[in-house]
C-alpha cells in the first residue's frame, strides 16, 4: 500500500504562526456549603501555559479528574477561567461578547468522546450537519448542501445522499463517529479539539479514524488539540506531548524526546503501565505507583505527585512547588529532580 | 470425560429471539482451560463474548431461542442440572463472575464488607462474623485496606470499586472466575494495578481465569491461552505464547495488526468493512467478506485444524 508513514516527523515549529495563546491559566470551581458560602475550591486547572501553532498537532495525556477536559472546555468557551486567558489568533476570548463568540466557535470544531451520546438521536444526519450552518448565518439551501456533501466525502461517507437521511441509531460506531467529526469540521475551523475520539472504538475501527483525523489535520493545515489518556496512539497523531497530572502540565516536549527520554516519574510510570500485545507481559509484574491522583480540592503541598512517587526528595518535594526546568531544547519538566 | 481439564466447553450454543430473527450470539463453541490458567477471550463488540460468558454461567435473559451444548466444569457436567442444582453447586462455588462496569454491578445501599461476605453466608453457610472475617482476608489479596469494610460504594474511587468486585468474586473460593471486561472503564495506571492483582491471585490462589475484553494490549498482561471470536464463533485459540508472535486466522492477523503500540514504530493497519449482523448468518467463513486471503473454498464452512498445537478456524490451513 501506498500509505505514508504515520509517525509523525518532528518539524521546526518556529516559524508557524501561534493560534492559540495561553498563559498560566487557573479554571477553579467554587464549592459551597448547602448552597451559601465558599466552602473551598476545586482546582481543575492550575497555572497551565502553552503555545499552540498553525497547523500543529499537539496531545494532552493524563487521566481521568487531572483537569484535562476542564482546560478543554475553557478552550473552548464553554467555562470562563478564573486567572490567566486564553488568545486565540491574538484575541483574548474572556472578552469576547455574543458576536465575537459566535466568530469564536466557528473557528474552533469539537469531537466528543461518545459519539452516540454527542449526536441528537431526534435529528437526520443532515439536519445535524446543516443546523451549525444556519447558526453561522449561511442562508442559501444550495451553499449549505453543497458544503455538507464536501464534508461528507472528505469523512469519507459514501453514498453521501444515503446517509444524509439516516437517523444516528442506524449508524455504526465509527460512522457515528464520522458524523461527529463531518460536524466538527463543517464550519471549516482553524482549530479542533478532540475529548479521545477513538476511545469508545473498536480496534479495528480505531485506527481507520486516527488515519482520517490525520488526514484531515493535513490536508487543512488544521491545528489539534488531541486528548487521551492512551500513550500508544500519541505518536501517530501529534508532534508534541504535554502529560497533565492533578491541575498542571508536569511535562511538556516533541513526541519523540518524551517517548524515548521521559523525565517526570509520573510520565515514566503512565509509559511503564502502557502495555503493548507481547505473551512475556504475563510473566511479570508492572510497577505501578501506589495510591490514587489526589483530591483536587486539597492538593497536597509541593509537588502533587510527591505522595506517590518513589523518587520523591524529603523535605524538598513535600513542601515546594517545582518550577519548570528545561533539561533538554524544548523539553520541559515541573520536577524538582531536574533543578 | 477429559477429567484433567477444569473446564471443557462442547458445541455451545445460545441464541435470542427478536423480531427479526433469531440471533446466533453464541454458535457452536469448544474450548477447554486447564486449572490455574487465564484464557483470553478477544472479540470486537457484538461478536458474542459476553453472551459466551453469560451462556458459561447460565445467566440467560428471558428471550432465549435456543441453549444447548456441553460444559463440563471440574468433570461434572453442568448442563445436565436443572437451575436449582446450578445455583446451589456451581454458579459462586465453582464459578464466579465479575460483570462488566463491576464498578456499578455494587448494591449502592449496602456497606461492601457485607456485599462481599454475603455470598460466603449464602454458598458456604458461614455466619456473619465468620464470612466478614473472610471478607476481610479477600479484601488483603485485592490491597484494599480492611478500614473499606463498613464503607459504601460511594466512597470508593472506581478502581477500589473494581477490586471489590474480584474480592466478592474470591470470596467463595472458585476454582473459575469469568472477568467481563475488568478494566474497560479504569485509568491507566488503576489498570496496571488491577492487572497486577489478578497475576499475584493466579499465582497464590491457582485460581482459573476466563477474561473476557476487546483489548488486546492488556489481554497480554494475564492470558495463558487466547481465543478470538468473530461473529459468534471462536477462530483461533491457543497458547498466548505462540498467538502473540504470529497469530494463524487472516483476522487475528488483521486484528494484531490494528493495535497502536508504544515501543514499536510499526504503522497500525485497519479491517475495511464490519462484522455481519448475528442474524441469518451466512453457512460460508464469517470472515470471507473482509478476508484478503479469500479463494474459492471460502464459500464453505471451514474446518477446525490443529497446526503447531493451535486450533484454527480457516481454510487456508486445511
Amino acid at each position: 500500500m501506498a500509505e505514508t508513514k504515520v509517525v509523525k516527523e518532528e518539524k521546526k515549529v518556529d516559524e508557524r504562526k501561534v493560534l492559540l495563546g495561553i498563559q498560566d491559566l487557573r479554571v477553579w470551581f467554587e464549592l459551597r456549603r448547602f448552597g451559601f458560602g465558599v466552602a473551598g475550591h476545586v482546582r481543575a486547572v492550575d497555572g497551565v501555559s502553552f503555545e499552540l501553532h498553525q497547523g500543529e498537532a499537539i496531545a494532552v495525556v493524563g487521566e481521568s479528574g487531572c483537569g484535562k477536559s476542564s482546560l478543554m472546555k475553557t478552550i473552548l468557551g464553554l467555562y470562563r477561567p478564573t486567572e490567566g486567558d486564553v488568545e486565540f489568533d491574538g484575541q483574548k476570548i474572556s472578552g469576547l461578547e455574543r458576536k465575537g463568540l459566535s466568530w469564536y466557535r466557528s473557528q474552533v470544531g469539537y469531537i466528543q468522546q461518545d459519539p452516540y451520546g454527542a449526536l441528537p438521536p431526534f435529528m437526520s444526519l443532515q439536519r445535524i450537519l446543516e443546523e451549525p450552518l444556519v447558526i453561522g448565518g449561511m442562508r442559501n439551501r444550495e451553499e449549505r448542501l453543497s458544503r455538507i456533501h464536501k464534508v461528507m466525502g472528505e469523512v469519507k461517507m459514501h453514498p453521501v445522499e444515503d446517509f444524509l437521511a439516516k437517523f444516528p441509531h442506524m449508524l455504526s460506531g465509527g460512522q457515528q463517529q464520522r458524523a461527529v467529526i463531518a460536524r466538527a469540521m463543517i464550519r471549516e475551523p482553524k482549530l479542533i479539539v478532540a475529548d479521545e475520539p477513538v476511545s469508545m472504538l473498536d480496534a479495528s475501527v480505531r485506527v481507520e479514524i486516527l488515519k482520517l483525523l490525520r488526514g484531515l489535520q493535513e490536508t487543512h493545515n488544521l491545528s489539534f488539540i488531541y486528548i487521551t489518556h492512551d500513550l500508544s496512539t500519541v505518536k501517530y497523531f501529534s508532534e508534541r506531548i504535554m502529560v497533565m497530572y492533578a491541575g498542571k502540565l508536569v511535562e511538556k516536549g516533541p513526541i519523540g524526546k518524551i517517548l524515548k527520554n521521559p523525565l517526570h516519574p509520573y510520565t515514566v510510570a503512565l509509559m511503564a503501565a502502557t502495555s503493548d500485545p507481547d505473551a512475556r507481559n504475563a510473566d511479570g509484574y508492572k510497577e505501578v505507583p501506589p495510591g490514587e491522583p489526589p483530591s483536587l480540592v486539597n492538593p497536597p503541598a509541593g509537588c502533587r505527585f510527591h505522595p506517590r512517587c518513589a523518587r520523591a526528595i524529603q523535605g524538598l518535594c513535600d513542601q515546594q512547588d517545582p518550577p519548570e526546568y528545561e533539561p533538554e531544547m524544548g523539553h520541559q519538566v515541573q520536577c524538582w529532580l531536574y533543578q | 470425560m477429559a477429567a484433567e481439564k477444569l473446564l471443557n466447553i462442547e458445541k455451545l450454543v445460545l441464541h435470542f429471539s427478536t423480531t427479526h430473527g433469531p440471533v446466533q450470539a453464541v454458535d457452536g463453541v469448544d474450548f477447554s482451560l486447564d486449572f490455574h490458567k487465564a484464557v483470553v477471550i478477544l472479540g470486537e463488540s457484538g461478536c458474542g463474548k459476553t453472551s459466551l460468558a453469560k451462556a458459561i454461567l447460565r445467566l440467560l435473559p428471558r428471550n432465549v431461542a435456543q441453549y444447548s451444548g456441553k460444559v463440563w466444569l471440574n468433570g461434572t457436567d453442568v448442563m445436565a442440572l436443572n437451575d436449582e442444582e446450578y445455583r446451589q453447586n456451581v454458579r459462586w462455588v465453582g464459578m464466579s463472575m465479575v460483570p462488566q462496569a463491576a464498578m456499578n454491578a455494587l448494591n449502592p445501599v449496602i456497606r461492601v464488607g457485607d456485599q462481599v461476605a454475603e455470598p460466603a453466608m449464602i454458598h458456604l453457610g458461614m455466619k456473619k462474623e465468620e464470612a466478614l472475617n473472610l471478607a476481610k482476608q479477600m479484601f488483603q489479596h485485592v490491597g484494599v485496606s480492611e478500614d473499606f469494610l463498613v464503607r459504601y460504594p460511594f466512597e470508593l474511587s472506581g478502581g477500589m470499586r473494581q477490586r471489590v468486585a474480584i474480592a466478592m468474586a474470591l470470596v467463595t473460593s472458585p476454582n473459575l472466575i469469568v472477568l467481563d471486561e475488568p478494566t474497560s472503564a479504569l485509568d491507566l495506571l488503576t489498570q496496571a494495578n488491577i492487572f497486577n492483582v489478578l497475576k499475584r491471585i493466579k499465582k497464590e490462589l491457582g485460581t482459573s481465569f476466563i477474561l473476557i475484553t476487546h483489548d488486546i494490549a492488556t489481554s497480554s498482561e494475564l492470558a495463558d491461552e487466547v481465543a478470538i471470536m468473530y461473529a459468534g464463533q471462536i477462530v483461533e485459540e491457543g497458547p498466548a505464547k505462540k498467538f502473540f508472535p504470529a497469530p494463524l486466522h487472516p483476522y487475528a492477523h488483521m486484528l494484531m495488526a490494528s493495535v497502536p503500540r508504544l515501543r514499536a514504530d510499526q504503522d497500525p493497519e485497519f479491517i475495511t468493512g464490519q462484522p455481519p449482523s448475528l442474524i441469518n448468518l451466512p453457512t460460508n467463513c464469517r470472515f470471507a467478506p473482509r478476508c484478503p486471503k479469500r479463494f474459492a473454498k471460502c464459500d464453505q464452512e471451514p474446518p477446525v485444524v490443529e497446526k503447531d498445537g493451535r486450533k484454527v478456524k480457516c481454510w487456508l490451513y486445511a
